[in-house]
């Protein structure tokens, strides 16, 4: 129960030797430490090279997601207006990232690697409203760009949800 | 169970009256004079290791009776888990308890595993194993960090928080993101390990040894520390075995009891540790426990990523796991079974399983039923925080209100697995 004087002096000396270390604090907004290539931030839908969307309207996505927060319309394909390379297209679809828990589930359920989930966190909103994202939004290049770690180290060769086929 | 005799314990024998309470009652006696006053502890208060309410009643300083309220945070997990399919609702035990979210998952999938007869190949155990003690790691540092900061050592905190951090980054590298990963699948993990982290483990269990032994030498032997847990929150071995406790509650009160080690699942008899035991089974025993344990999981994560074998890192049964993305485009087979396992999920054989694993908190069960269909019949978790939290009264006789914080504190209660 009697404390020894050296125990104390010992306490003091960790938090004297921390006087010598360089500080872990990062400024966070001004800096931001690159994500590890895993990272499941925001999602993105993606369009093939000539154009057209990758999402085919098939709600594979919406079946796999645990918490329901996407919405996937379909409508058909006509030779008048063209937006996907298959039969139908995704006429609408939402996620509504406020109830998005970020599981990834959808890019792996995805068979035409449409939609993915990439690096971007900062995606706070004033309104409920806001976060939920339409086609036209998920579709669109992301204004904040985050730093990503090289993937060569941080992740396996292909990656399980983004193999080329 | 053995009883350690390495010391005699400060109270041997039981003070428990039968039946058990979980509440204590206040004496008629006392209440008759009118000098009792009656506190709300929570549920907002930042002492109370989230929303618990506790309804104190109090005589000057000491507590004579004691109540705890939960229920605030009762999300229905266990509920919404029948409406998923197996594969969804691996997501969900990982938000039952959020400290310890890689122990979760590894008990639910360890009982779909067992229902479905399926062996994990050894990659994946090791791999979950490791997970599991870095897990056992992050845990107990939330704990130092928030315990010690309600009894005023706010420098623990940060200090605590530096090296969760640096956990939470490894598990951002492996499974995606920072605590919820769902790495663990039916079958073994959800995808390879990344070369980069071996390098970034082990550098972080080399510190990890030195950062424990900082720690102590902030808290062990300073005068207030020891004024504040020696002695306070009394529980016997006798005590702790009749309230159901577990993991480092029982064996800070004496008793050499670890799931890891009486009932090794995973590849735990496979490796090199200790079951820390103390006997005296006051506040600062269970500091103790937790400390050594946070030195043992790091001699078990030493020892995983040195042994860890190579090979397959998930099962290779088309009825359970998602086929490999190159075939999807391939083979017209491939994305059937894909199709049938995202939308429809896997049939689970008819029965009923109980898997326990040592959460940081103790022993965790999870019960499952199934009816042979794609989604469980009933999923029950034994939470340890809940039983945890019922030895809340008896380990309160004779306590302060200053005291109050610290034994709730170290009773170490997550009020998401309370309430689930």
């Amino acid at each position: 129960m009697s404390p020894q004087p050296f125990d104390s002096l010992k306490g003091f000396a960790v938090t004297f030797r921390q006087m010598f270390k360089k500080p872990i604090t990062q400024q966070y907004p001004e800096y931001k430490r690159p994500v590890y290539p895993r990272f499941r931030g925001r999602h993105r839908l993606w369009r093939h090279e000539n154009g057209l969307e990758k999402c085919v309207g098939c709600s594979l996505c919406a079946a796999a997601c645990p918490a329901d927060c996407i919405r996937v319309v379909a409508a058909e394909n006509t030779p008048g207006n063209r937006v996907s390379p298959g039969e139908r297209y995704a006429r609408i679809y939402e996620i509504n990232l406020s109830r998005c828990i970020f599981c990834g589930y959808c890019e792996l359920a995805c068979p035409f690697d449409a939609i993915t989930l990439e690096a971007e966190f900062e995606i706070s909103e004033y309104s409920r409203d806001d976060l939920i994202y339409t086609k036209d939004m998920l579709l669109a290049e992301p204004v904040k760009r985050m730093p990503v770690a090289d993937r060569d180290l941080y992740d396996t060769p292909t990656p399980v949800w983004k193999a080329e086929s | 169970m053995a009883v350690a005799e390495t010391k005699r314990a400060i109270y041997e024998g039981t003070r428990i009256p039968s039946p058990i309470p979980s509440v204590l009652q206040v004496d008629p006696g006392l209440r008759e004079e009118g000098d009792i006053l009656e506190v709300n502890f929570g549920p907002n208060h930042p002492s109370t290791h989230g929303v618990l309410r506790l309804i104190v009643e109090l005589n000057g300083e000491k507590v004579v009776g004691l109540q705890a309220v939960v229920g605030y945070l009762h999300t229905g997990f266990e509920k919404n888990m029948e409406a998923k399919t197996y594969w969804k609702a691996i997501t969900y035990p990982e938000r039952i308890d959020y400290v310890s979210f890689q122990n979760n998952e590894l008990v639910f999938v360890l009982a779909i595993e067992k229902l479905l007869g399926i062996e994990p190949p050894p990659k994946a155990q090791w791999m979950r194993m490791l997970l599991c003690e870095l897990n056992r790691i992050h845990s107990h540092l939330v704990w130092l960090g928030t315990a010690a900061l309600e009894l005023g050592a706010i420098s623990m905190f940060w200090y605590c928080f530096r090296e969760r951090d640096a956990i939470l980054d490894l598990f951002e590298l492996v499974g995606g993101v920072r605590m919820h990963t769902r790495y663990f699948q039916a079958g073994g993990l959800a995808e390879d390990i990344p070369q980069g982290f071996y390098d970034e483990c082990r550098a972080f269990a080399d510190t990890m040894e030195k950062r424990v032994d900082d720690y102590e030498a902030l808290l062990s032997g300073q005068a207030i520390w020891l004024e504040r847990t020696k002695g306070v929150g009394l529980l016997s071995a006798e005590d702790a075995i009749a309230l159901g406790q577990s993991g480092p509650v029982l064996r800070a009160s004496g008793v050499d009891w670890d799931l890891r080690k009486v009932q090794p699942y995973l590849v735990y008899d496979q490796v090199d540790f200790e079951v820390p035991v103390y006997p005296n089974g006051d506040v600062y025993d269970r500091y103790k426990v937790h400390m050594d344990e946070m030195r043992q999981s790091t001699r078990i994560v030493q020892q995983a990523l040195h042994g860890m074998p190579e090979g397959p890192w998930i099962v290779d049964d088309r009825k359970i796991v998602l086929p490999p993305r190159h075939e999807l485009h391939t083979s017209m087979e491939s994305l059937i079974h894909h199709f049938k396992l995202v939308t429809e999920g896997y049939r689970v054989p008819e029965g009923e399983v109980y898997v326990t694993v040592e959460s940081p908190r103790g022993e965790l069960g999870c019960y499952l039923v199934s009816d042979g269909g794609p989604k469980p019949w009933r999923v029950k978790f034994r939470a340890p925080s809940f039983v945890a939290l019922e030895a809340t009264a008896t380990c309160m006789s004779d306590a302060l209100v200053a005291d109050l914080i610290a034994i709730v504190g170290s009773l170490d209660t997550v009020m998401g697995e309370v309430d689930r």
